[in-house]
């Protein structure tokens, strides 16, 4: 068995349980990457909670996507699923078609939303002009950057529409004909056989959205650099991270530029150790359904 | 009742179609866009007055694109296959081989797939810097060589569903659990690893995280997706040219996709939850 297993525990050592347990240390200290590590005490996070007021407002948008983007990719998946099991005629195509931009690597993905809605110069735009529409600043506007990025989501919605898909065809028909003979309208059908029948992978699939939106970077951080770029010019990476005003800076985005910008590594893990907490209890409702998520062997 | 259901279904037809072009316009404005010349590419119009593919070249020439794609190409594949090497065998002692503390072995790993990558950045880069490869993409490749856990995790799965009977009849041949593993398991395992290298491909060639951390300070490591994240703001790259680069970004793994469609769906179906 160890022969098997070795490196993995090894990795589990070293690149898990070693820097966590770094990471909770260090929290407790002040160092950049020059300096040794100072003890601190519980000083990173009496100015976390009480001082950075970004912090806050990183943590409240990245909560607003976990209320917003959650949901919406949920809602689109389930649609789009249930509009392929319905079609009779060219649902192979149609399912394909639905699952391409999943496809699309998400720096690709979110360069071309930005694109697509550049305020004065993309098709989106341009396309609402045609009906009178003058349309929003999208990425540039603090006001839709974040609803621009729930969009981008819900068009990369193809990974959990095939799960739902897998799902929705694994219910039984003979629950739906009874139902049918019951006299149950679609909606009634919806809501007492389909969902019923979902409710293990619809909690699967919240409860990794919310995991994977509390990590949310990479889409936040190159719609803001990509938008600004005509806007700004010069420096670093992360110099455009939030832009605009700060609107699209996810919590991980605050703990990158605490850590890589500024070098202030003590209260960057002091940042780490609360997302972990915050992970920890999300993936904890996974644990408790152990079985059901991991199907144990019998 | 009849009429009604037929207005129904072309209603849902219509809704379907009008999806999929909704769906598709990304696509097909990229591909677009990156055949104008610089200036259309800012005007309203949607439709190429003349056509570039010369643009195609000029990202070649224009941008150091082709030590990015080398980048990329060598961060993925070498990635995949570490991660085959050593994940294979820990995804058959957790799903195949009864020992104490697997479960608790395993619920480690689903800990360690599920943590996000945020929270030990700081430890992992101190650790890198202290051997001097911060700068580089080692740090992202070698830690391939001791596991990845969604892998493993994914690979698990699928060989559960391997019927023990298989195995046990090559153990009663005197089979050494190593030629099981390679002999049979392996062999029948064929979809569930491609899943898992077409996944561990994907993850590698979208990372942006990983290499920004690392790389972002020497240009010369950075990958496809780092650059072509910083082609507007560092270098303001037309959106012409942008975008040629976005459909090179993405062709790779479009085109694996529809190489290995059936593992694909099948590995993405494994990650949900069996009902």
């Amino acid at each position: 068995m160890l022969s098997f297993l070795a490196p993995a525990l090894v990795g589990i050592a070293v690149f898990f349980i070693y820097p966590l347990a770094s990471a909770i240390y260090f929290s407790f200290t002040r160092f950049d990457l020059l300096t040794t590590p100072q003890w601190v005490g519980t000083r990173n996070y009496a100015y976390l909670f009480t001082q950075d007021k970004l912090a806050w407002q990183a943590a409240a948008n990245t909560l607003w996507l976990v209320v917003v983007l959650v949901p919406a990719r949920m809602i689109a998946a389930l649609a789009t699923a249930m509009l392929l099991t319905a079609a009779r005629r060219g649902s192979g195509f149609l399912r394909t078609v639905f699952y391409l931009p999943a496809l699309a690597p998400p720096v690709a993905a979110t360069v071309t939303f930005v694109f697509l809605f550049n305020p004065s110069t993309g098709p989106v735009n341009s396309l609402l002009e045609l009906f009178g529409v003058d349309g929003p600043l999208w990425f540039d506007s603090p006001t839709w950057a974040k609803p621009s990025l729930v969009l981008l989501g819900t068009w990369a919605v193809g990974d959990l529409m095939v799960i739902f898909l897998a799902a929705l065809l694994d219910v039984p028909k003979p629950l739906y004909e009874a139902a049918a003979l019951d006299g149950a309208s679609s909606w009634q059908r919806f809501r007492h056989v389909t969902l019923p029948a979902l409710s293990p992978v619809l909690l699967f699939a919240a409860v990794t959205g919310v995991i994977q939106t509390l990590q949310y970077f990479t889409q936040a951080a190159v719609a803001a650099s990509v938008a600004s770029g005509e806007a700004t010019t010069g420096g670093g990476v992360s110099s455009t991270f939030g832009y605009p005003e700060q609107s699209t800076l996810t919590y991980p985005l605050h703990l990158y530029i605490a850590g890589f910008r500024y070098y202030d590594m003590g209260y960057a893990n002091a940042l780490a150790v609360v997302l972990f907490v915050a992970a920890f209890a999300v993936t904890l409702v996974l644990l408790l359904r152990f079985r059901a998520f991991a199907g144990g062997r019998k | 009742m009849i009429r009604e259901r037929f207005l129904v279904s072309i209603a849902r037809n219509s809704i379907a179609i009008a999806l999929g072009l909704m769906f598709l316009a990304p696509f097909v404005f990229v591909i677009l866009t990156a055949f104008m010349t610089s200036d259309q590419a800012l005007t309203a119009n949607l439709w190429p007055t003349s056509w570039h593919p010369e643009n195609f070249v000029d990202i070649f020439t224009k941008l150091p694109m082709f030590d990015y794609v080398v980048n990329s190409m060598t961060y993925s594949l070498l990635a995949t296959g570490f991660m085959l090497l050593s994940s294979v065998p820990a995804a058959y002692a957790l799903a195949k081989l009864r020992w104490r503390g697997s479960n608790a072995v395993f619920v480690v790993v689903i800990c360690m797939m599920m943590l996000p990558p945020q929270v030990v950045t700081v430890p992992l880069y101190l650790m890198w810097a202290n051997v001097g490869l911060t700068g580089t993409l080692w740090p992202l490749i070698l830690p391939m060589l001791v596991g990845d856990a969604f892998s493993i995790f994914l690979l698990r799965q699928f060989l559960l569903t391997i019927p023990d009977e298989y195995l046990d009849a090559a153990r009663v041949d005197g089979c050494a659990e190593w030629t099981v593993l390679l002999r049979v398991v392996v062999p029948m395992a064929r979809p569930g690893i491609a899943a898992a290298a077409i996944f561990q491909f994907f993850y590698t060639w979208n990372d942006y995280y990983g290499p920004l951390l690392y790389t972002s300070e020497n240009a010369e490591s950075w990958t496809l997706s780092l650059a072509l994240s910083q082609f507007k703001h560092l270098h303001h790259v037309e959106w012409n040219l942008v975008m040629a680069a976005t459909l090179l970004v993405m062709a790779p793994v479009i085109i694996l996709f529809f190489l290995a469609q059936k593992a694909f769906v099948a590995g993405v179906t494994l990650t949900g939850v069996k009902a």
